[in-house]
């Protein structure tokens, strides 16, 4: 798509704003419409249309598969982690009310971080958004791949 | 009636008339790729009239999802087969006859269905009131409500019955907080049928490779 100079323009000056706006649902999803699926939806738009108009290989350099792939579980392992820290902290699995008082405690963190069940939509939100985004670019990577190699 | 309800009604009237012009569009196309830029504009489509009813979450999933990633997917998926559909056979009766009963089954079926906004609608009567009382409150009280909690630091174990979650927007809460263990789930769907489709198009691949490289 080396001709199409318009394309190239408009979305250079696009992405950014919709990665920023992406970021803007996932972290702000406790206050607006969104939250993780949609914003990792939207971030890995954002990737994909930088591999539509640039090329596949120059999405692969900011983006890398391998990176992706491990991306992929780290979002489920940010979610079980929360679970798992609840209950660390004395509370049931996913019972986020304990987070703010039992696992910062004595912390100078403990009264600046948000309510424990703020936080905690917090971080299962961030694990979702993760393994979203990750998951929506390996399969544009794989779908969009399997053409070159025929 | 005001007049931004009869405004509504004329916006809902054309965008369902629309939704359903564009599926009938698409069923009569046989030009694929017109036909996958239909099915986007079906889902934007759509997307508005979820923001109409009410559900700009859902909007914006069916938005970034329908209208974006399955429209890109698709394209890419058509770039490995031809461009035209095959010509359907002259009167596929069996199919008609299908598909026509499997529509009067779902019509009938909503004849059951509460209708829209009804407050006695079992969603609205069981635990919903609750988590929507207890979740709105503690949004206006955010404030003293974190102090109180400070003031309480010994006694850690609130539970989510008796503070609320503190999250103004009802939907997270429910879907991050309330009903945490379905969104673990569904994210562990996410995570499998990922790796699932990963490892089925990555491996033949591979596989063509090998053959190549033999032959």
């Amino acid at each position: 798509m080396k001709q199409h100079a318009i394309l190239r323009v408009t979305s250079k000056v696009l992405i950014p704003y919709i990665l920023l706006f992406a970021l803007y649902v996932q972290f702000h999803g406790d206050y607006g419409p969104g939250g993780g699926f949609q914003a990792g939806v939207i971030f890995a738009a954002g990737i994909i249309l930088y591999g539509l108009v640039f090329g596949l290989n120059a999405a692969r350099i900011i983006a890398p598969p391998s990176v992706l792939e491990r991306l992929i579980a780290l979002g489920v392992l940010i979610y079980t982690g929360t679970g798992v820290a609840t209950m660390l902290a004395g509370g049931n699995f996913l019972d986020y009310t304990v987070l703010q008082y039992g696992v910062f405690d004595g912390t100078v963190l403990a009264d600046h971080l948000p309510q424990g069940q703020h936080l905690g939509i917090l971080l299962v939100e961030l694990g979702v958004g993760i393994t979203v985004a990750a998951v929506m670019i390996l399969i544009f990577y794989s779908f969009a791949g399997r053409e070159r190699s025929r | 009636m005001s007049l931004t309800d009869v405004a509504t009604q004329i916006i809902v009237i054309l965008l369902l008339a629309l939704l359903v012009g564009t599926a009938t569009t698409i069923v009569r196309m046989r030009d694929l790729w017109a036909a996958v830029m239909l099915t986007g504009i079906f889902s934007f489509l759509g997307a508005c009239w979820m923001l109409i009813l009410d559900a700009p979450d859902v909007a914006f999933t069916e938005a970034a999802v329908g209208a974006g990633i399955a429209t890109v997917l698709m394209l890419a998926t058509l770039a490995l087969t031809s461009r035209e559909a095959k010509p359907p056979p002259e009167f596929p009766i069996l199919p008609i006859l299908v598909v026509f009963m499997a529509g009067a089954a779902l019509v009938f079926g909503t004849f059951d269905m509460p209708h829209f906004g009804d407050p006695s609608a079992p969603a609205h009567t069981h635990v919903m009131s609750e988590y929507m009382n207890d979740t709105v409150p503690d949004v206006r009280q955010s404030a003293a409500h974190r102090d109180k909690t400070h003031d309480e630091h010994d006694d850690s174990q609130h539970s989510v019955a008796h503070h609320g979650v503190g999250v103004p927007n009802i939907i997270t809460s429910v879907l991050a907080s309330y009903r945490g263990y379905d969104t673990l789930g569904e994210t562990v769907v996410i995570f499998t049928a990922g790796i699932g489709v990963l490892l089925l198009l990555r491996g033949r691949r591979e596989r063509r490779d090998v053959e190549e490289d033999e032959g």
